[in-house]
């Protein structure tokens, strides 16, 4: 087990070198920040001072491994843009980021799966239908196409919610939120909904397809035959088997969440990280987009690490074949 | 629909284009979908000679004829169905026109995905060993990125562009594509005409190609048609948030993007109608796939 | 608190506007500045939100004329010296009283900024800065320099006491933030608010809000619906597009006003063998923009009406020169092309192209308002002058560098050029300095001559009106250079001068501003 794990990290820490070296290199080639920056009335004393101020004089591979150094001491540079530390940057912005993403989930979960599984337990049936049909539509439409059609039907025309930004937060625990407070949850329903509607898609349709092949097994039969209620069926023994596979996803999902974030936080200006790299990339603000891609990757490894160990603990023919 | 009740094995889709037909047609829906996606494909193919103008022929368009709501005709006596855009195009036309890069880059990076993915994934799963163990992790590895965040990754570190778009949808699919091919190959690799071909002291490649993909084929259409949407609608969004097609030749995101900013003084069409093609287009391919998804697979079969 | 204003939102929609507080204001802002730092970058919005918390020696208001803020008065007491006498009784955000130390330290530091990306070192080196006394400085140059006045509008004055070894850092979370503006600092959360509030002791008039809380909202559909659903009371930069449908809006008010800023066409003018122009046929042809008379030709054949009423829904003013009528060095006699045609084709038939070229437009997609809708339709007219013409933009971040340097040995890469030029220092010499004059890198001169436009004649205009104090014999020599460099030339060819709509709740007007930026003081109840 320990084995597994280390050999894991391994194979992580390996991926994130690459990706760094990928984005790093990728990002130098591309463009010229000093003429973003530079007014263009400066003479040329003053474009080669911010060039050496940015570094950018130095060979690439010299700032490679100025960046690989500088990142074990927990510095990723600094924003050409606001001249802070790219990761202090990031993590102002978390929060918001991941406020917005489990607001989401907790959307995508509480609905999708008993629409999901009465879509299952009665295929032919037309409200089963309509949510099928609802379902491919969800995960068709394109994430900003939705968010601009909720801000023109619900703000503009309706005025019931607010179309831009994060309302007020609170503290409870520990945790600041502005899901907390009723203002905050008014300023997060529509991008949440809007994030959510494409994963709820396909949690319906993993709870559906679940749903479908469990109700098939052996022990379903035997449950209904031993005449216990179809409700209890249901939750008890329907429910725990479909939920091993849909909650791995689940967490998968969480990440794709975070990612596709950055959509909907540039249509509904909330200010999380995805608009952040979004602007940072139009900007060519190097050490963010940099700073940030790394970020990422190493939630996602985490996220898949954790994962990985879930299976192997839950699944015990992978921990005993230790597949790599 | 007369659905027959005695269903053979599945694993030789190739052996009945009636069969075939005929579990297709299951689902009306899915037969409709199907007919809707091949009028859009014909559009998409023929537009230069389906299109009523061409709206990038700038000798053609004209600043004055901007912004006129559909149905609207101008001086010359064009007659407008959808109305015309900021610059004075027609919609109808920039709509086929649309649908054609839209389509022309999501089959495109598709079918190179396909070949690249299932090259790699037939190969792992013949040969096996530790060249297996490596393509599969890499694979693993990168089906665990969300897919907008490898194009986002891509297209940062190396720039907008036509080309440089298709590469990163190649990137982020042909992982699909590999998992789909060995998982399949698995299966076929122990099946007795290999063994036989094998005895035959047939090359190695030709086993693979001749032999094997052919079997194959099934589930990778599957993923095929459910990927193309998917990289349709990636496209889309890439363009709308400025990273993707440059605006020559506007795919249908680029579209729904630059009609945006109409829709809040009225002009809606500018965006709705791309949006609404888009729309049909990347659901009637989903449902497709998902009618072929729900024919091959073996655990639903009664 | 938090109820109420859910309900509010509601409300708005019918029509009735509450706000919680009449005396709060909440901005929607389209550029979030970088930094609350004053000095860190030389950009737009960091400038025009600085203003509500810092002062200058020398103030700009909207249109650009100066008037006395920390200095009472100025004046040049030798060619090359100027003197300028510092307000009395000013109070610092702290409760410390402003001295000419204060001017000190701030020219120092202004100018060693670390990470800068564009620093204000471009007004005040060769600068010598000395203190007379507690209220009076002299600042000195090597030769006469009569735009000081303008330079020093630009550079925000902070406390020797409080910015004493303070970084960026400091500034921005609020621990060395202390001006002599209307409005103290409260708290930034970069990417969601700015919180200002009044400065009871502010010297010049008292402050309309007591609490000012700015949200930056970069897209422009996102920032109208803010203000429709009463998210915000006030907005800046409304796109054209919008601003006929705000019109009809009961609870919506506008304001607009030309900027500073021409839209403009750089044309390569020394290259024989241009990148991106053939024949039609794609053989190479000796460069046609090289020639006045298709230069000229260019300019006749541009719809300029048809560009400002389709393109820019009305919301901008055709130009025929760099800056518009009321500014300084602006000439009298120029007015913008007509629109002809017949001419445009026999000029370049008589240079020599009656069957026209191909070329390429090129431009930026998100710098200026609708910039690549005025390319695309600047290439639909070109097109029926018989110039084979095709559009390519890009974001700004590539734009600009390969327009400046993206061509063989770091030359422009561009033929044909898409570009707008704000002058910063509210006078016709910054545009005719940069644009026009031949490109001398060591000088600083010609920074943004893409195209290379030469002419001795224009050059000796320039530089003796830098350096004529007298303004009425320098406004003389500032249109002269413009008539021959623009008007006679073609250097380049202005298109029209953008405008910009800022829009508020009913009940309140903003005075527009020709620097474009968005300055609280000027939104005024009515």
């Amino acid at each position: 087990m320990t084995a597994f794990i280390l050999r894991r990290s391994l194979q992580s820490i390996v991926v994130l070198f690459i990706m760094s070296l990928i984005v790093f290199v990728g990002v130098n080639l591309v463009g010229d920040p000093v003429d973003m920056l530079i007014n263009p009335e400066a003479d040329q004393a003053e474009i080669d001072r911010v060039i050496r101020d940015l570094g950018l004089d130095r060979p690439v591979s010299e700032q490679y491994w100025y960046f690989v150094l500088n990142a074990f001491q927990g510095d990723l540079g600094r924003s050409f843009i606001f001249g802070e530390p790219a990761l202090k940057l990031i993590v102002q912005r978390m929060p918001a980021t991941m406020e917005l993403a489990l607001v989401s989930l907790l959307m995508a979960v509480v609905f999708g799966i008993p629409l999901g599984i009465y879509a299952g337990l009665k295929p032919t049936s037309k409200i089963s239908k309509t949510i099928m049909a609802g379902s491919i539509l969800g995960f068709s439409m394109p994430t900003f196409w939705v968010g601009i059609i909720l801000i023109m039907f619900f703000s503009v025309h309706l005025g019931w919610l607010p179309s831009t930004g994060r309302g007020d937060v609170a503290t409870y625990f520990g945790v600041t939120s502005s899901a907390f407070t009723l203002d905050g949850l008014s300023h997060i329903f529509l991008p949440a909904f809007n994030l959510a509607l494409f994963k709820l898609s396909s949690v319906i349709r993993l709870a559906r397809a679940g749903t479908r092949e469990v109700i098939l097994q052996d022990y379903i039969k035997f449950a209904r035959a031993k005449g216990l209620a179809e409700s209890r069926v249901v939750r008890i023994h329907l429910l725990k088997n479909i939920m091993i596979p849909v909650i791995t996803i689940i967490g998968l999902e969480f990440g794709s969440l975070i990612a596709f974030s950055t959509v909907t936080e540039t249509v509904f200006a909330w200010p999380g990280m995805g608009k952040l790299i979004i602007d940072s990339i139009y900007n060519l603000d190097r050490p963010v987009v940099v700073a940030y891609l790394m970020i990422i990757v190493v939630i996602f490894v985490m996220l898949n690490l954790i994962v990985d160990i879930l299976y192997s603990v839950l699944d015990p023919r992978v921990r005993i074949k230790g597949v790599s | 629909m007369g659905a027959s009740a005695n269903k053979q094995s599945f694993d030789l889709p190739a052996s009945g284009l009636r069969k075939f037909w005929l579990d297709f047609s299951e689902s009306p829906t899915a037969v409709i979908a199907l007919f809707v996606f091949l009028t859009i494909l014909f559009i998409a193919i023929f537009a230069p000679w389906v299109s009523p103008s061409n709206p990038y022929d700038l000798t053609s368009v004209d600043i004055m004829n901007s912004r006129l709501p559909p149905g609207s005709e101008d001086f010359s006596g064009n007659f407008y169905i959808l109305g015309t855009d900021g610059a004075g195009r027609d919609m109808l036309s920039a709509i086929f026109y649309g649908l054609r890069v839209s389509l022309g880059v999501g089959a495109l990076s598709g079918l190179v995905a396909l070949i690249l993915g299932a090259s790699i994934g037939l190969s792992a799963a013949y040969f096996g060993g530790r060249f297996e163990t490596i393509m599969m992790r890499i694979v693993d590895i990168q089906l665990s990125f969300p897919s907008i965040l490898m194009a986002l990754i891509i297209l940062a570190a190396f720039g907008k562009g036509v080309e440089k778009t298709i590469i990163a949808l190649i990137l982020v699919q042909w992982a699909y594509y590999a998992r789909a091919a060995r998982a399949s190959a698995l299966v076929e690799k122990n099946k007795e005409y290999v063994e036989a071909a094998h005895c035959l002291a047939l090359g190695n490649r030709r086993i693979i190609l001749s032999h094997i993909a052919p079997n194959c084929m099934a589930p990778l259409i599957v993923v095929g048609t459910l990927q193309t949407a998917h990289a349709i609608s990636l496209e889309a969004t890439l363009s709308f948030l400025g990273l993707g097609l440059p605006i020559t030749e506007p795919s249908l995101g680029l579209l729904i993007g630059n009609g945006f900013e109409y829709m809040y003084s009225g002009d809606f069409w500018i965006s709705i109608f791309p949006g609404v093609a888009l729309l049909i287009t990347i659901v009637s391919i989903n449902l497709v796939g998902d009618q072929l998804r729900d024919m091959f697979n073996p655990r639903l079969q009664k | 608190m938090k109820i109420s204003r859910f309900l509010m939102t509601s409300f708005a929609a019918i029509g009735l506007s509450i706000s919680a507080n009449a005396a709060d204001l909440r901005v929607g802002l389209k550029s979030e500045p970088s930094s609350i730092d004053p000095h860190y970058h030389n950009l737009g919005p960091n400038n025009g939100f600085a203003t509500h918390i810092f002062g200058t020696l020398v103030g700009s208001d909207e249109n650009q004329q100066h008037y006395p803020d920390l200095a009472v008065s100025w004046k040049p007491i030798n060619d090359t010296t100027w003197e300028f006498k510092l307000r009395k009784g000013v109070k610092w955000h702290d409760g410390s009283a402003f001295s000419a130390d204060d001017v000190m330290f701030t020219v120092e530091r202004a100018q060693n900024v670390p990470n800068s990306p564009s620093s204000f070192v471009t007004y005040l080196k060769g600068k010598t800065f000395k203190k007379i006394d507690s209220h009076t400085i002299h600042v000195v140059t090597a030769k006469p320099y009569p735009l000081m006045p303008n330079d020093l509008s630009t550079v925000k004055i902070i406390s020797a006491k409080a910015g004493n070894g303070a970084s960026t850092e400091d500034y921005n979370s609020g621990k060395a933030t202390v001006g002599t503006g209307p409005y103290k600092f409260v708290e930034w959360v970069p990417g969601d608010r700015i919180v200002l509030e009044r400065n009871a002791s502010y010297h010049g008039a008292k402050a309309a809000f007591d609490k000012v809380t700015f949200k930056p909202i970069k897209a422009g559909p996102a920032r109208i619906s803010a203000l429709l659903a009463g998210d915000v009371d006030f907005i800046d930069n409304v796109p054209p597009l919008d601003v006929a449908r705000l019109k009809t809006e009961e609870n919506v008010q506008l304001s607009s006003g030309p900027s500073n800023r021409v839209i403009y066409l750089h044309m390569d003018q020394f290259r024989e063998n241009s990148p991106h122009i053939t024949a039609k046929d794609g053989s190479p042809i000796k460069n046609p923009l090289m020639d006045v008379r298709v230069r000229k030709a260019i300019s006749l054949s541009i719809n300029r009406d048809a560009i400002v009423s389709r393109v820019m829904e009305g919301i901008a003013v055709k130009a025929g020169q760099l800056l518009p009528a009321g500014f300084h060095g602006v000439s009298e006699n120029m007015k913008p092309d007509p629109y002809d045609t017949k001419m445009a084709k026999k000029l370049m038939a008589e240079a020599g192209y009656p069957d026209g070229f191909k070329m390429t437009i090129h431009g930026p997609n998100d710098r200026y308002i609708n910039d690549a809708k005025i390319a695309e339709a600047l290439a639909q007219m070109l097109n029926r002058v018989g110039i084979d013409a095709s559009v390519e933009t890009m974001p700004k971040a590539v734009y600009f560098k390969r327009a400046s340097r993206g061509g063989p040995n770091k030359s422009p890469e561009f033929s044909f050029m898409l570009l707008g030029w704000g002058a910063g220092s509210g006078e016709a010499s910054s545009p005719l300095k940069a644009l026009l004059h031949t490109y001398d890198k060591a000088k600083g001169m010609g920074a943004a001559n893409r195209g290379r436009h030469t002419d001795a004649k224009v050059d000796a205009l320039i530089q003796k009106a830098l350096a004529t104090v007298d303004a009425d014999a320098r406004g003389k020599l500032l249109a002269e250079a413009t008539e021959k460099a623009v008007g006679e030339n073609y250097g380049v060819i202005p298109m029209h001068y953008q405008v910009n709509t800022w829009a508020a709740k009913k009940g309140y007007s903003y005075l527009p501003r020709t620097d474009e930026r968005t300055i609280v003081t000027g939104l005024s109840k009515n």
